[in-house]
């Protein structure tokens, strides 16, 4: 359909629109129009991706004469081709009725290990190798060494794309990452290095969040992005995580022992080249006395990872006299490596500032606050002077240089913890330093300053008024929108007790007590005899999954529930996960249903949805707290309290009901889905917790659904799926209020300027 | 029998007296020919076996020698004298066999009513139909036979069976149990340590499809380097040596015993198998894709959290599996079916086809090109929004399941895993029942002597009533879900279904006839009617029927069945009575 919001023709690739995507896309367009940020909580199941996009590019195509760019971050690759297959949808759709003008170039960007075409290159195992491997075959100097020497292999891909040059451009389209890999195949084209090219010609961009937020990663692939881009990010309830992730370091024992042969390696080199080839070593003296930029010479098959410290902090002057000449460096390195291995020797936990870290530092190891800084420089400088490849090898001192260089540049924000062990197993000797990042501001910052509008949106960010200060930003636009039901399609529940009335929950004193193991058992087993195809159940922790399985298989509870669906789990082994995904849903197609057991904050939490029959019922078992005894957690707590005078209290719960409200928001996909959702504590009936659940989730929590037992629940299931089987009228429109727009609704929205149609 | 066709030395008579004709009895498919060796002889015989009705034949051990006795249609016999029982029975099974094929296409129905003109084709799909579904047929005979219905009418209500899909129908492909029965519990003896494994072949079959190392194992050592039994008992021992999960003592012995290495080894052939598997996942679950994605993976980067991560040795990480695993493994095993024939006894026949049947698996996943098309359609139709725009007709795969009680009823009989005493409680009964009953023959035939009735007797009967009695009520009382109708005798089970079937039967039809717009509605509603009641009054002569201990259970089965009648009766009723209204009204103004 297409119809006009404001002086925008909108195209929308369906007949119909919910009422809450048109709002949608007018808040977003406001905030558009403002040329400033917007925070959007919509609800899962709301289609929220397609009315983005949708607006977007039907923005871009109103104002011809200043094109933005949409820069569309998701969290995971299999988003990212979700999101690209909404796209080229929607792609069809206005090419269709706009004919040329309307085609767009829209990539997907992933590593080389997702993009990478040469078999050979691609047959190893993990991304590091498969950078290696890449850089091995494309560096420049193994290039120009090869034409003297033809046993040296190249990538024929690579060359070609070389050969290629300014020609090598991909003609407009939408491509997913498996299509581009077909691309690159048909032209004998690099496809990772002719996507990276055409980053700066793109219209839309769909890539990983490391992309922008990750310093280490944005400072070579986002940094040519111009200001008028529009940048999203989608599911964003977890960004602040993933902000203090990108700026977290922790060293270990073989960390440091890692470090230290990489330093015997390039000393190696260092007196290879002394001997035969001085010369570069003196010309890379020079050039670092002239405070040269770093990576102005790099061509672009050397990329190499960019500083992690954010581009705004960087200096921008020489590199100190003291770590420019190589050895000199590897000299400091050595007594930094020293000081860190005396530090971890500690008996106790021990927490410290980056201010006063440093200065014992100085005062112990002789390594000052500035050197510190350019440690990573230096040493990517180095290793490039020194022509190494096999890059994966030497992670070890990169991640000492990227600690050196993080905690040489920021003074707040930040705090160093040494645990001699892991916490929960304190007989085994492990000690890490910690330097972790607090503030989850600090990362996207920069994001925030450099583009003219950034929106953030999830289906869960409530409280909506924390991300704002949480990040740091000021949003033009900041709405959280209900769920226009056509009929009761969610159906939560808070099961506090079981079927003998005694309370179940997964707080530490009670969860493995064997009553309420049985109890949560016995509630699978009523469920899966009643309900439909696809059930998913969420755990508080791997350890917790394993036992109470383990549980459940000795009491044969395990075995009454095979009986009706087979069962599928979650493991730690990502591709034994996705195999099992993968026969979970064939499981549903066939109609054979089945139950996915997995676990809160894991990887199947984070991004798969289990949508119409993959979901008719998510059980989410106990309250998924961050484990409260972690000293990172606690130092984090006080920060936010010190900081944003946020007490540790709320913004646990605050994070554990977001987790548990991202569990249970995957099962609804349309308006025409349904599924259930059951709470399966007794800690979810108080209000303090209930109440941090998302509004379009609370408004269908009735009061009688507040503290149900076993059999009560199964009693309103039943109900529930047999009144959800019903036929109805999918506009709502009987009802009064229309749940399902048409292209006349909209018109006469239009005319009559009535806003008040939509809710 | 080669050629479809049996060729037998037999002697022809036309009566039983008759002292025969010999000659040479050719059996066709579809035709009987007799020629006597006498070339002149007149007794030729050429016979359709679609018009044998009928055939007798002499025992074997009976001092008759071995006749075969056919009667035609027209009601004559021919008798033909074989030589010895096996040829005639030979023949016989035969004719049997032709007599089965000749009887689907003519049993036409004598009378069609219906203007227009049925093909066969839809004839012999009818008859198919009814001769694979028995209810249906015991629906066909009851309703149209006695011409309550007719014949098009019957199948209108039907149209769907008598769909083209249906027509197609595949034999349907056997699944495997949901349930793990690998994981066997061993049995113990209880003095000693010594325990006992109970392998079935459904187990083993099991086994090596989950654990294509421990098939490959058997294929490569069974029988050339040890015994089954040998292999099985180091099976177990590796299992054991799992479940304890002290991974020390599994590499300890893992490196002293190469053979049981190979249970305690992760399984290549498996890790193979993912990995390719893995290229072939849908894209929008594919992880996989996501490691390595953050730079978070690298050691040392972002934050080492909560209690996700749990701390392995790496030293023996190889002789760990989790339950996880396994249960992933069975359900994915469970999810592709028994993909194997052979239904074999023999152990290495199993392993063997099965290692076949992956290879040809393996050989279609090279083929990815058609597999990747669908994928992605797939994908781009699981992108789409299904109620913003009008909805797509996806072709429907037709359920084939016979008799949809089966399913439900086994389902229920999962759910309570009671011992179902009912079924041998009865036979007590009418043990006991024959017991009395022969006592009290035995009082008539020999007068009344002291005692009256064996006092054992009476004590089982007695205690064996009362037994019955309260089991009914305590199972009632405790599985309100469970079915009463398991607990009837079969032959009144079947009835009450029966007439369930045909009380919906007649329903539909007599519901769908109103309003009564043209007389032949209103005979056929009379018709209706008339078997309904009828069926009415065999309700009640059944509820009178059943034994008193069931009677009440009977009851509140047959209750709704009479209510809808009752509906229906009433409605009749006061159509009848409007009607006549209507007409007297009509008269009068």
């Amino acid at each position: 359909m297409i119809f006009k919001i404001e002086d925008v023709t909108v195209y929308f690739p369906y007949d119909n629109i919910y009422p809450e995507q048109y709002e949608y896309m007018v808040e977003l367009k406001r905030a558009l129009d403002a040329k400033g940020h917007c925070l959007l909580e919509m609800p899962t199941g709301t289609g929220k991706t397609i009315a983005l996009l949708s607006l977007i590019t039907s923005y871009r195509l109103s104002r011809p004469d200043s094109p933005i760019k949409l820069v569309y971050c998701t969290r995971t690759v299999h988003e990212m081709e979700k999101t690209l297959a909404e796209l080229k949808l929607l792609h069809d759709y206005q090419v269709r009725h706009l004919g040329a003008q309307a085609k767009i170039l829209a990539i997907g960007l992933s590593s080389r290990k997702n993009l990478c075409v040469n078999p050979k290159v691609v047959a190893a195992e993990n991304r590091d190798s498969v950078d290696a491997a890449c850089r091995k075959r494309t560096a420049s100097w193994v290039r120009a060494l090869s034409a003297e020497n033809p046993n040296i292999e190249l990538c024929n891909f690579f060359e070609n794309y070389e050969k290629a040059a300014e020609n090598a451009l991909l003609p407009p389209g939408v491509y997913t990452l498996e299509d581009l890999r077909g691309f690159g195949k048909n032209r004998g084209w690099c496809p990772y290095f002719l996507a990276r090219h055409m980053v700066q010609f793109a219209n839309v961009i769909v890539y990983s969040y490391q992309y922008l937020l990750d310093p280490k990663v944005a400072g070579i692939i986002s940094k040519e992005l111009q200001k008028e881009s529009v940048i999203v990010f989608d599911e964003a309830h977890n960004i602040d995580n993933v902000c203090i992730e990108a700026l977290s370091v922790s060293v270990r024992r073989v960390t440091l022992e890692g470090a230290n042969r990489n330093l015997n390696k390039i000393r190696q080199e260092i007196d290879r080249f002394k001997a035969t080839d001085a010369g570069r070593l003196r010309a890379e003296y020079n050039r670092l006395v002239e405070g040269l930029a770093l990576r102005g010479d790099i061509s672009g098959g050397d990329q190499w990872l960019a500083n992690p410290a954010l581009p705004h902090d960087i200096l921008k002057e020489a590199v100190p006299g003291n770590i420019r000449r190589a050895e000199h460096f590897v000299h400091v390195l050595r007594r930094l490596l020293q000081y860190l291995g005396g530090r971890l020797d500690t008996e106790n936990v021990e927490k410290e500032s980056p201010v006063s870290f440093v200065s014992s530092l100085n005062s112990q190891a002789g390594i000052e606050q500035k050197t510190l800084k350019f440690c990573y420089d230096r040493l990517h400088s180095l290793m490039l002077t020194l022509e190494i490849t096999d890059t994966d090898e030497f992670l070890p001192i990169q991640t000492v240089c990227d600690f050196a260089t993080l905690v040489g540049t920021y003074a707040r924000g930040f705090s160093i913890i040494i645990e001699p062990y892991d916490e929960r197993m304190p007989h085994i000797p492990d000690p890490i330093l910690h330097l972790s990042c607090h503030d989850a501001s600090l990362a996207i910052k920069p994001v925030f300053d450099r583009f003219q509008s950034v929106v953030i949106t999830s289906g869960t960010l409530s409280p909506i008024d924390l991300y704002p200060r949480l990040l740091s930003f000021n949003p033009v636009v900041s709405r959280s929108f209900k769920m226009s039901m056509t009929r009761d399609c969610i159906c939560p529940m808070v099961l506090t007790r079981g079927s003998d009335q005694l309370p179940v929950s997964t707080k530490f004193d009670m969860r493995s007590d064997p009553g309420v193991v049985r109890n949560y058992g016995k509630l699978l087993v009523e469920m899966v005899s009643i309900v439909p195809d696809g059930v998913v159940c969420f755990f508080v922790s791997y350890s917790y999954m394993d036992s109470i399985i383990a549980t459940w298989k000795e009491t044969g509870i395990l075995d009454e529930i095979t009986h009706q669906k087979l069962v599928f789990f979650e493991t730690q082994d990502v591709v034994e996960t996705t195999l099992a995904l993968d026969n979970y849903r064939r499981a549903c197609d066939c109609g054979r249903g089945a139950v996915f057991f997995s676990v809160a904050r894991g990887k199947v939490a984070e991004g798969i949805d289990f949508d119409r029959h993959y979901g008719r019922l998510v059980i989410m078992y106990g309250v998924p707290f961050q484990y409260t005894l972690s000293k990172i957690l606690l130092a984090r707590l006080e920060y936010l309290r010190d900081t944003f005078q946020i007490k540790e209290g709320d913004f646990l719960n605050f994070d554990a009901l977001r987790q548990a409200a991202q569990c249970v928001g995957r099962v609804i996909r349309s308006k025409a889905d349904y599924g259930m959702m059951i709470f399966a504590d007794k800690r979810y009936s108080r209000h303090d917790k209930r109440s941090k659940l998302p509004g379009w989730i609370l408004s269908h929590l009735r009061d009688a659904n507040l503290n149900l037992s076993t059999d009560m629940a199964i009693h309103i299931a039943r109900e529930f799926l047999r009144k959800m089987a019903q036929p109805y009228d999918k506009t709502g429109g009987s009802v009064g209020k229309k749940t399902l727009l048409t292209q006349e609704d909209l018109e006469k929205m239009a005319e009559s300027g009535v806003q008040d149609m939509v809710y | 029998m080669a050629g479809g066709q049996v060729e037998k030395q037999v002697k022809y008579k036309s009566s039983v007296k008759d002292p025969g004709t010999p000659g040479f009895l050719r059996i066709k498919e579809g035709m009987l020919l007799f020629v006597p060796n006498d070339p002149k002889s007149e007794s030729k015989l050429k016979m359709q076996t679609q018009n044998i009705s009928g055939q007798k034949y002499t025992k074997e051990g009976s001092n008759k020698p071995p006749w075969l006795n056919l009667s035609n249609k027209q009601g004559r016999s021919h008798i033909f004298e074989f030589e010895n029982y096996s040829d005639m029975h030979t023949c016989r099974d035969f004719i049997n066999k032709a007599l089965a094929k000749s009887e689907e296409e003519p049993k036409k129905p004598a009378v069609s009513s219906s203007a227009e003109k049925l093909s066969n084709a839809e004839f012999e799909l009818r008859f198919k139909l009814l001769r694979e579904n028995s209810e249906l047929q015991r629906l066909h005979k009851q309703l149209v036979e006695s011409k309550v219905l007719t014949e098009d009418e019957f199948w209108a209500t039907r149209k769907k069976l008598l769909g083209k899909d249906s027509n197609r129908k595949s034999k349907q492909q056997v699944g495997l149990k949901s349930m793990m029965v690998s994981g066997i519990k061993p049995s113990t003896d209880g003095r000693t340590n010594r325990v006992t494994f109970n392998l079935t072949s459904e187990i083993i079959f099991q086994i090596f499809a989950e654990k294509p190392a421990v098939r490959q194992a058997f294929i490569n050592y069974v029988p050339s380097k040890m015994t089954e039994k040998d292999f099985w008992t180091k099976y177990f021992r590796a299992e054991y040596l799992y479940s304890t999960k002290n991974t020390a003592v599994a590499a300890a012995e893992a490196a002293e015993d190469e053979q049981l290495a190979v249970f305690l080894k992760p399984d290549e052939i498996l890790a193979r198998e993912t990995r390719q598997k893995i290229r072939r996942v849908d894209p929008s679950l594919d992880m996989e894709a996501d490691r390595g994605e953050d730079y978070s993976h690298l050691k040392g980067h972002g934050i080492q959290r909560d209690g996700t991560n749990d701390v392995v040795e790496p030293q023996n990480g190889q002789f760990k599996r989790s339950l996880q695993q396994d249960l992933n493994r069975h359900s994915a095993v469970v999810l592709e079916g028994r993909n194997i024939d052979v239904d074999s006894e023999d152990t290495r026949l199993v392993a063997e086809a099965l290692a076949r049947a992956k290879q040809v698996s393996k050989a279609d996943g090279e083929s990815t090109k058609d597999a990747n098309q669908e994928r992605l359609a797939r994908m781009s139709r699981a992108a789409e929004m299904e109620d913003l725009q009008a909805p797509q007709n996806f072709p429907l795969a037709p359920l084939s399941i016979k008799d949809p009680r089966d399913y439900f009823e086994s389902q229920q009989g999962n759910v309570l895993n009671e011992p179902r005493g009912a079924g041998s409680l009865k036979r007590n009964v009418h043990e006991a029942y024959g017991l009395l009953r022969e006592s009290i023959l035995e009082i008539r035939t020999t007068g009344l002597s002291y005692p009256l009735i064996k006092p054992e007797v009476s004590l089982e009967v007695f205690s064996s009533l009362t037994r019955t009695i309260s089991t009914a009520k305590n199972i009632i009382g405790k599985n309100p879900r469970e079915s009463f109708l398991d607990r009837l005798p079969k032959s009144t089970k079947d009835e009450v279904l029966h007439h369930w079937t045909s009380i919906q039967e007649l329903l539909r039809h007599f519901w769908s006839s109103y309003p009564i717009t043209t007389t032949y509605l209103h005979t056929k509603v009379a018709k209706l009617k008339e078997a309904m009641s009828n069926t009415y009054s065999q309700l009640d002569a059944m509820k009178q029927s059943v034994q008193t201990d069931l009677r009440h259970q009977v009851s509140l089965l047959v209750r709704p069945m009479q209510q809808a009648l009752d509906a229906a009766f009433q409605h009749h009723e006061a159509d009848l009575q409007r009607r006549s209204a209507k007409s007297v009204g009509g008269g009068s103004g």
